[in-house]
């Protein structure tokens, strides 16, 4: 059993949610559609860390599935890079699960929970598949399964405020074509090359610099996946729809459907098409670095004005992913690592300050700022959360934030762009003016006289507080972190994903 | 106990005293009372650091990896165990002092009061036995994180502003600056520890040494050169314990600790010297003295008054490291400590002054020293050290500041450390000396007896600045065992 285990949880990862999500429809009740979807969630985590164990000293594993040998057959492939982005989505999917058996109790209507479990396993499925595959078709149906899924979740917040439906339809609007402009992108280098397995893909491509049609096919996929990650001009669709999903999607989604994006470019950037194709340092010189600045500073300044807690939550996010974007065009090993450690470490915070939003909004029933005055005498613990998270926003030293600010900066000088690093700094200016805005409010204001308000449930806080403590864990003791991402990246510069793999799950197969 | 044990105790209480302070929120006496014990039993383990470090222990500890190869380390050395020594020593005093006075003052909030200050003292201990410069970096945060409820206590509207003032200036430069500079320094040298005689020689030219001593200079906001000073004053806001301790002793004494520590073990005083990349500093030290001097003389205000003072007070140490002269980062180390006990003892007389009368402005206290003989008294002790005269521990380092200047051949510091006397002598004496001797209210405190004539604030309040007064005159005479010990910290370059 053990040996099964081992020898196919790379397939299992997936397996697991997408096997709970019809099951946790086909049943009909809730807490048995919950227990089904905790199980596989668990189930993935777990594995999901054994993966990461396996590959994190820069091993690639390759699974077949149903034996066929690639590449004619799919291919799952690992690297400390995906492995990396499997345990995010894992992680968040465990501990966003609990809190969001309470917190839709008030958001979804009792009948459309088991639809909740269903969809939020699908979108889970999803994310992994995308992940963890290697074939470059897979990535789009696996994007779609959890798109699709996403729509709907979002949507479900219309029990609380309608205009989640028009969030929703601009997702779905957008991410449709984000989506088409992917598979249209996948479809051209397919015309090319004749193949859709990454590391076949990368070999072939690697003469084939000069192609137009080639070239066409980066720009279809780089913007298209834009899209899915909120790139900063085309982030339109982001605030609304983790300002009007319940609580717990935006959570989810905060943490993990953005990065699992940016994944999928630099995979795409960095195996698939190879690092050194000219216009590829063209994108990211002329295309990636401007919009990465200005989302750190625009986004951020937006974010200062927003009296919705959740939006303003959002639009730091799309100020994070500016840091991200910065990691990948500076265009070196640290560069990319800083991407890598930031995919986690901004994971962890804001899953952690939307759980913590969600549970303020959960008990007293408004998300804008103005009715949050005095709260943190009456949910010390929940102010308190918020107030880390916000630290680690900010990156103050001794939270994840931090750690990412840290690898960031030092990749800037290293490559010897003070102005960047001058940058870096003076956003993250931005981001004490609107944490310090909500913590005042939070600490400051007076309470209103006739406040019922009382601390969250504890089914909310345990999961916020695991997220907060792993942003201070991994803030202190950021080895293991930043060795995952420092081998993730450095594999990713040397083409280390298409040399030989070791092939699992070969065991008692013919 | 093993010297690792030791640094982690010294950690380990203050941070215990302040969650000990939100559990017990409601049981005012056994959590003032658990958290007096925990301050005597920090200075008693600093203490015993200070012994196992003079029997030539190497003492350090490093506990979590921060990045590969950067760990969150401590490690005692003489500079660093002296800054220990002060706050925890004066930990003591200020806690006593501020029981008294927020019990005296009907404040409220005051577990997350204590909380925050005993937080704010962990914080202090880290910085002091930083061995990296991430280290120092990581608690010089959690300094200015934990400070920002103590300024914002009171809750009104010029709190909040205050508040603002004090975590913007200090955020911003901390950021943009400090953690610019620490980083460069990593990418240029590889490392960051502390290493006695500085990593940055030969490293870089001499230019961007000075550009990169800015990014120092300016970062650490908390050594309030000008111009980033103004958070100094806009910090006056918080309940006086809080001025006296963290605005006179912790905070600022971080700040210009972290100035020298930075000179000293990163740059290194000879490699300053023979680049001349610090002379530009020095100017700006000097301006800061005399600029803060004379703003102090306008200010009506009375904690506005100290707060200036100290201003100026604190440039003083920063041009002991900017005139790269071993006598000058010396003389620096030891005006933290004579500094340190002289304005706390202004501080608590002004808190005392408050708690008795409600009064904050200088001119209202025309004659109180009559009816406040024991706070007076001190305070012109305290004043009298400040300005540097004997027998009190304020001559001694203005006077090893000096031949700190004529070692590296700036006699026109010297001048300007003359001048600054002056000056302190012009704003300080005269609060003191109006307190006693002014006409209008003589007839009639003359008819009643000396008792009847006093009004003293509770005992708490009154005791705590004698007795750091009595501090100022007993460093007079120990100030030459402190710059003994401090003496190796400039010899390993040399």
């Amino acid at each position: 059993m053990m040996s099964l285990v081992e020898n196919h949880a790379a397939i299992l990862v997936v397996l697991l949610p997408l096997v709970a999500a019809p099951l946790a429809m086909l049943f009909g009740n809730r807490s048995v559609a919950f227990l089904l979807s905790l199980a596989a969630s668990i189930g993935s985590f777990l594995l999901s860390i054994y993966l990461l164990m396996l590959v994190k000293d820069g091993a690639v594993l390759s699974y077949h599935i149903g034996g066929w040998a690639p590449p004619l057959g799919i291919e799952y492939r690992i690297d400390a890079a995906n492995a990396l982005v499997l345990l995010i989505v894992a992680a968040i999917s465990l501990a966003v699960l609990p809190y969001a058996r309470t917190s839709i109790e008030k958001e979804i209507a009792e009948k459309n929970h088991t639809l909740f479990y269903a969809c939020f396993m699908l979108c889970f499925t999803g994310l992994m598949g995308v992940t963890i595959t290697g074939d470059a078709f897979n990535v789009f149906v696996f994007l779609e399964i959890s798109s699709l899924s996403t729509y709907v979740l979002v949507a479900l917040g219309a029990e609380k405020d309608r205009r989640a439906l028009s969030a929703a339809y601009d997702y779905l609007v957008l991410g449709t074509i984000g989506a088409t402009f992917f598979v249209i992108g996948l479809g051209l280098i397919y015309m090319a090359t004749g193949t859709l397995n990454m590391v076949d893909l990368s070999e072939r491509l690697a003469s084939m610099e000069g192609n137009r049609t080639v070239r066409s096919a980066f720009a279809f996929i780089v913007i298209g996946m834009g899209l899915k990650l909120a790139i900063y001009p085309l982030h339109r669709w982001l605030p609304g729809a983790y300002t009007y999903a319940p609580s717990a999607v935006s959570a989810f989604l905060a943490a993990t459907a953005t990065k699992v994006a940016i994944y999928v470019v630099i995979r795409f950037m960095f195996s698939v098409f190879s690092i050194k194709f000219g216009f590829e340092q063209d994108t990211l010189k002329y295309i990636f670095f401007p919009f990465a600045v200005i989302a750190m500073f625009a986004a951020s300044f937006i974010a200062v004005f927003q009296i919705n807690v959740k939006r303003m939550l959002a639009y730091s996010s799309v100020a994070q992913i500016g840091y991200m974007l910065l990691g990948i065009a500076l265009f070196s090993a640290t560069g990319l690592s800083a991407t890598l450690v930031h995919l986690f470490n901004h994971a962890v915070t804001k899953g952690a300050l939307f759980l913590a939003a969600g549970a303020i909004i959960y008990q007293i029933g408004s998300p804008l700022m103005a009715n949050m005055s005095g709260l943190g005498k009456k949910m010390p613990w929940t102010c308190a959360a918020i107030v880390v998270g916000g630290l680690s926003l900010i990156g103050v030293p001794g939270t994840v934030g931090f750690v990412s600010k840290w690898i960031l900066l030092m990749a800037a000088l290293e490559a010897g762009l003070w102005p960047v690093s001058l940058m870096i700094v003076l956003s993250s200016l931005i981001a004490v003016v609107y944490v310090w805005k909500f913590v005042e409010v939070l600490y400051l204001e007076p309470l209103p006289k006739d406040s019922q308000a009382t601390e969250a449930p504890i089914s909310l806080l345990v999961p916020m507080w695991c997220l907060i403590l792993a942003t201070l864990w991994f803030g202190f003791d950021a080895d293991f972190t930043v060795h995952v991402s420092d081998i993730a990246a450095q594999s990713l510069f040397d083409g280390r994903f298409a040399q030989d793999a070791i092939i699992m799950g070969t065991e008692g197969r013919p | 106990m093993t010297p690792e044990n030791l640094i982690l105790t010294a950690l380990a209480l203050p941070l215990a005293a302040s969650i000990g302070c939100l559990i017990f929120a409601k049981q005012p006496n056994l959590r003032d009372g658990l958290t007096l014990l925990v301050s005597i039993a920090l200075l008693g383990t600093v203490i015993a650091i200070l012994q196992q470090f003079q029997s030539g222990q190497v003492i350090e500890a490093s506990w979590w990896n921060f990045n590969p190869g950067i760990a969150i380390a401590f490690k005692i050395e003489p500079l660093g165990l002296i800054f220990a020594l002060v706050a925890s020593s004066l930990w003591i005093a200020t806690h006593v002092y501020g029981v008294g006075y927020m019990r005296g003052n009907n404040e409220k909030k005051h577990a997350r009061f204590f909380a925050c200050f005993a937080f704010a003292i962990f914080a202090t201990m880290g910085i002091a036995f930083s061995a990296n410069l991430l280290t120092l970096f990581l608690f010089y945060e959690l300094l200015t994180i934990s400070t920002y409820p103590l300024v914002a206590h009171k809750e009104t509207p010029e709190a909040k502003a205050g508040g603002r003032t004090y975590l913007g200036i200090l955020m911003s430069t901390s950021i943009v600056f400090l953690l610019t500079a620490i980083v460069w320094t990593y990418v240029i040298t590889g490392t960051m520890d502390f290493t006695p005689g500085g990593i940055l020689t030969d490293k870089t030219e001499a230019g961007f040494l000075a550009i990169l001593l800015a990014l120092f200079a300016f970062g650490i906001g908390k050594a309030a050169l000008m111009p980033f000073h103004r958070w100094l004053p806009a910090a006056m806001v918080a309940p006086t314990p809080v001025s006296a301790l963290l605005h006179a002793v912790a905070v600022v004494k971080a700040g210009v600790f972290s100035m020298l520590k930075i000179g000293v073990y990163i740059f290194g005083i000879d490699n300053l010297a023979n680049t001349g990349a610090s002379q530009w500093l020095m100017w700006l030290a000097a301006f800061s003295i005399l600029a803060a001097s004379l703003i102090a003389m306008q200010q009506d205000n009375l904690k506005r008054r100290l707060a200036y003072s100290t201003v100026s007070q604190l440039s003083y140490i920063t041009l002991g490291v900017a005139l790269a002269s071993s006598m000058g980062a010396i003389g620096g180390g030891l005006h933290i400590v004579t500094h340190a006990f002289g304005k706390i003892t202004l501080f608590m007389c002004a808190g005392a002054i408050y708690v008795a009368t409600h009064k904050t402005e200088i001119s209202q206290m025309r004659g109180l020293g009559r009816a406040m003989p024991f706070t007076f008294i001190a305070f012109g002790v305290g004043a009298l050290s400040i300005i540097g005269l004997p027998p009190l521990g304020g001559s001694w380092s203005k006077w090893l500041l000096m031949v700190g200047a004529a070692d590296a051949g700036q006699q026109v510091m010297i001048g300007v450390l003359m001048l600054s006397s002056a000056l302190n002598v012009a704003y300080l004496l005269p609060i003191f000396a109006r307190g006693f001797f002014d006409g209008s209210i003589k007839s009639d405190a003359d008819s009643k007896s000396f008792r009847e004539n006093l009004k003293e604030a509770p005992i708490l309040c009154v005791l705590p600045p004698c007795i750091t007064a009595a501090g100022c005159l007993v460093l007079f005479f120990y100030a030459g065992k402190i710059e003994e010990f401090l003496a190796p910290i400039v010899l390993g370059g040399s």
